[in-house]
């Protein structure tokens, strides 16, 4: 096709030298002659190309991305998105899935309940998606359930959560209950954690407190805790004045050996740890331990008052391995150089790793089943092991969870954990707790679903 | 290596650190009579013998440096710690912990000295007795000489000697310890145990004496804290709504756009913080907050100029009009300050406003709700002197009592109407700089204070300066009053229903409403 090209201008050349110099006429035409030439050439050379593209690849795979990018819960779903989006770049980078490229179809539930069910509806029978990446809180995640169970859909949900859920459309890459609460406590009451026997248990008034803190107080109560030594209170999204509160802490912890477990989510974190610095109550008298506040959230604080205090993970930035070092430095490129918000002073966590496996993990298990079928994929991801950024993590067998080490991490003031500890090995998850639940358990492979325990 | 050489260098190794130990005590510790040779080879035996696997070799290990140590140790302890396995570093906390808090005892900062005492107490180390009544002679803060005095006697308590613990339990009666309520507690029930001697009964009774003691004072302190707090949630809604009475109240506008004002005020603030940490020396930072405080007011009054001049000026007379526009104006704010400011920032608030005062036992005032009602009683005051006692305030009221005899009388009233925006505007603005303070700066922050607002400002009734500081002090004193026994959800859902009964009986608030929205 380029040929095209010196030929013409070979016969320009000819012309000019049949009759000398050329008329401005001629010259005209003959330059125009070129130009369109060049003009018609090119665009040959690109339809060919994309003609060609088109023709070799096969049609790309859809995949869709569920998260609020706006309303409350942007602050900590937006970068689930961007971590989806940069591991299907990279992925596509290395040609795809079975040799198909994926394609995004990224929406905005806008932090809207209603909304995220509409929006999954669209997604798997509009777009006809392969597999969903999204949803944080619980209750988008049951709003979703039954657009999913009736569409036989694939979903894949990044945060930790309370549990007593066995969804077989749903792969859950975040912690389930003894994946994180039930350690935390049980590490705050060892004579490691500080050997604490009082415990508040705070948080925000929905179903991730309360359900987690019904397990917790199950726990405690089988381990000898008196009940005068569990309280339990919550408070109302947004709450802002956390005085009285805080008074209460004060003479509850009065005498030692009192912590407080903290599922107060969102905002109210930080009045909250102010007015307990405020107040002198110190994180080495009464720690906080706080399964919501992971360091994306920490970013935009404050951390003065927060130094010292305790959460409770299955991964932090400052894991040190160094397929981690890599994940963090690639999160922080991929957001510098697509100009997000913040660029390269972004931080990963949690959620954000667990949504970031998530997407290899499938990206496996489609490679195993040599399918996007739905059910054949669903197949290929029981047992499945993949290297996370915070370590080797396995699907279970058959209960649709994730095997996942906890960690205990303090708060420093650049905003970043310090671990100080980790469990041994992976740790089983249990959709169940044995606390609250011990009689039911969850498989997909030998029972359907959620079953009875003999 | 062989092994005379591995000998050769750990003993060479043991003089440079028993040199260095000489060398790093500390000047209050090296008034000590001096160490034997014996006591050093014994301490540095039972350093080397605390990563033994043998437990009881482990367990001697932590006696010697328990009764011997000092906090010289302190970093080869923490070296230990840190490439410590799990069981190794529950060892080493107690040891490590009880001679950190002993040298803390001469901190210079007085919340480490109090923090070190008050762990000390509850060690349960009674050797840590002389050092704690050491440190409380030499003490002049009252509050850590306090501590001190707690904790010396909660570790007497734990003697074995009867008299002792007698004379402790009265102690503490006596200074109303909080902290010692569980152990006293504890030896009241020991006492009602069948098996109880008659000098378990002795101490029991002291005890419970002193816990009678204790909880006596407990009521009166609780019922002042939480007097305390409901002042301060009280001129917390008196500065949000202050604003608002006069927006609403004089002009009759509702302008749902009110809490985005404060949010405007309180991004004011942490945009003067972030100035100051770029361009000013850091032992300037604190001044950050006061450089706010008019950045704050003017970048809100401005804000609610234009908004006046552009939207409600044109729907004046048209209250729902300008209450859906004045509402999508909010959500284009709210959004605008997420995509510019991202989510979630906060203000680190000065150093002279964090922490508090302690003013008795058991009653601890934090500064910046100190801060903040003092600047509700400001604000108070100046809107008083500026509305009643200032040439602006008696055109502002008369516009507000007789639009057209005003404009008559010469008083340009669109120019007052528009001032009195922006100045209520501007009061907005403050309640989100004080707002700092407990809360972070969001883009959801209006949204969170808003409905309090215009209950405060509707309860007291509408344009009365008097309604607004009576019913915040009524809803705020209220809600804390509640709180403590039904939690914070059911509290407010009852202060919801108490308003909307109160309003039954009298629609137009506490007092009764005057003024240009009177006929409407």
């Amino acid at each position: 096709m380029n040929a095209q090209n010196p030929s013409s201008a070979d016969e320009t050349i000819a012309d000019n030298r049949q009759t000398g110099l050329p008329s401005r006429r001629e010259f005209l035409l003959q330059s125009s002659r070129t130009a369109a030439g060049i003009g018609v050439a090119a665009l040959l050379g690109n339809l060919g190309q994309w003609a060609l593209s088109y023709g070799a690849d096969k049609e790309p795979i859809k995949i869709g991305v569920l998260h609020s990018l706006s309303g409350t819960m942007a602050i900590s779903e937006v970068s689930l998105k961007d971590v989806v989006s940069m591991a299907v770049e990279a992925i596509n980078a290395k040609g795809g899935v079975l040799g198909r490229q994926l394609k995004p179809v990224i929406v905005d539930p806008a932090s809207n309940w209603d909304l995220f069910a509409e929006k999954a509806k669209q997604l798997l029978v509009q777009d006809k998606v392969a597999v969903v990446f999204g949803c944080w809180t619980s209750v988008s995640r049951k709003s979703v359930l039954p657009v999913f169970e009736k569409n036989n859909g694939l979903l894949f949900y990044p945060v930790q959560y309370e549990g007593e859920e066995c969804s077989r459309n749903v792969f859950y890459t975040g912690a389930a209950v003894n994946q994180q609460a039930v350690p935390a406590v049980e590490y705050l009451m060892g004579k490691e954690g500080g050997g604490y026997k009082k415990f508040y248990l705070l948080g925000t008034d929905y179903v991730y407190p309360r359900t987690t803190n019904k397990i917790l107080r199950a726990m405690l109560l089988a381990k000898k805790v008196s009940a005068a030594n569990i309280m339990e209170e919550y408070t109302p999204f947004h709450h802002q004045d956390y005085q009285t509160i805080v008074g209460k802490i004060k003479k509850f912890a009065a005498g030692g050996g009192a912590c407080v477990i903290s599922t107060i989510n969102g905002d109210s974190n930080v009045p909250f740890y102010k007015e307990f610095a405020n107040q002198g109550l110190r994180a080495d008298d009464a720690p906080i331990m706080a399964f919501s506040v992971a360091e994306d959230e920490l970013r935009g604080m404050d951390k003065t008052a927060l130094v010292g205090h305790l959460a409770a993970w299955n991964y932090y930035q400052s894991v040190d391995t160094p397929q981690n070092k890599q994940f963090v430095a690639d999160f922080k490129a991929y957001c510098k150089k697509n100009n997000l918000p913040d660029g390269d002073k972004r931080v990963t966590d949690d959620p954000i790793e667990a949504a970031y496996f998530g997407v290899h993990v499938w990206k496996q298990a489609v490679e195993k089943a040599g399918t996007t079928d739905v059910d054949a994929v669903r197949k290929a991801v029981y047992g499945q092991k993949f290297l996370a950024p915070g370590g080797e993590i396995m699907m279970d067998e058959a209960n649709h969870h994730t095997h996942k080490p906890v960690l205990i991490g303090e708060i420093m003031k650049d905003g970043q954990f310090k671990v100080v500890w980790r469990s041994k090995g992976l740790v089983k998850p249990e959709p169940w707790s044995e606390y609250t639940n011990p009689e039911k358990g969850c498989d997909w492979v030998k029972h359907q679903g959620t079953y009875k325990k003999a | 290596m062989d092994e005379a050489r591995l000998l050769m260098r750990s003993r060479a190794g043991t003089a440079v650190i028993a040199w260095c130990l000489v060398w790093a005590l500390p000047d209050g510790l090296a008034a000590e009579p001096e160490k034997s040779v014996a006591q050093l080879s014994a301490l540095e035996q039972a350093l080397a013998d605390l990563p033994s696997e043998d437990e009881t070799k482990r367990e001697r290990a932590i006696l010697v440096l328990i009764e011997q140590g000092d906090a010289s140790f302190l970093p080869r302890l923490d070296d230990l710690r840190a490439n410590a396995d799990r069981s190794l570093r529950l060892a080493i906390k107690p040891v490590a912990d009880l001679w950190r808090n002993r040298a803390n005892l001469t901190d210079p900062d007085a919340d480490t000295r109090r923090s070190a005492a008050t762990d000390l107490g509850a060690s349960g180390r009674i050797l840590a007795i002389s050092w704690l009544e050491a440190a409380a002679a030499k003490e002049s803060h009252r509050w850590v000489r306090y501590a001190m005095e707690e904790s010396t006697q909660l570790l007497r308590l734990a003697s074995d000697d009867p008299a002792v613990k007698v004379e402790a339990a009265a102690k503490l009666g006596e200074l109303r310890s909080q902290n010692a309520v569980p152990a006293l507690k504890e030896l009241v029930q020991a006492a009602n145990e069948p098996s109880a001697t008659d000098r378990q009964k002795t101490v029991a009774r002291a005890a419970a004496a002193a816990v009678e003691r204790i909880e006596t004072w407990n009521v009166w302190s609780t019922a002042i804290e939480t007097l305390f707090r409901g002042i301060s949630l009280s001129s917390i809604l008196l500065i949000m709504a202050l604003g608002l009475a006069i927006v609403f109240g004089l002009m009759g506008v509702i302008n749902m756009a009110h809490g985005e004002l404060m949010m405007i005020g309180a991004y004011a603030t942490f945009v003067m913080q972030e100035c100051f940490k770029a361009y000013f020396p850091s032992a300037w930072f604190d001044a950050y907050y006061l450089a706010a405080l008019p950045a704050s007011f003017c970048a809100a009054a401005l804000f609610g100029l234009i908004l006046e001049m552009t939207v409600i000026r044109i729907l004046y007379g048209r209250p729902l009009e300008t209450m859906l526009a004045t509402w999508g104006v909010s959500l284009v704010l709210i959004q605008a300050a997420r995509i510019y400011f991202g989510d979630l920032t906060a203000v680190a608030a000065p150093a002279w406003l964090s922490g508090g005062a302690q003013v008795m036992v058991g009653v601890f005032l934090p500064f910046n709700r100190l801060f903040i009602i003092g600047l509700s009683i400001l604000c108070v005051a100046g809107i008083y002197a500026l509305l009643f006692r200032s040439g602006i305030g008696l055109r502002v009221r008369a516009v507000t009592q007789n639009r057209n005899m005003s404009a008559c009388l010469g008083i340009p009233t669109r120019k007052v109407d528009a001032y009195t925006f922006a100045f209520g505007s501007g009061l907005a603005g403050i309640a989100g700089w004080a707002l700092t303070l407990v809360g972070n700066v969001e883009p959801g922050l209006g949204q969170n204070y808003i409905v309090d607002s215009f209950m405060v400002v509707v309860t007291g009734g509408v344009g009365k300066l008097a309604g607004t500081i009576i019913a915040s002090l009524g809803i705020g004193g209220l809600n804390k009053l509640l709180e403590p026994s039904l939690g914070a959800v059911y509290g407010k859902v009852l202060i919801l229903v108490l308003v909307i009964l109160f309003l039954q009986r009298r629609p137009s608030g506490l007092f009764a409403i005057k003024g240009r929205h009177a006929d409407a």
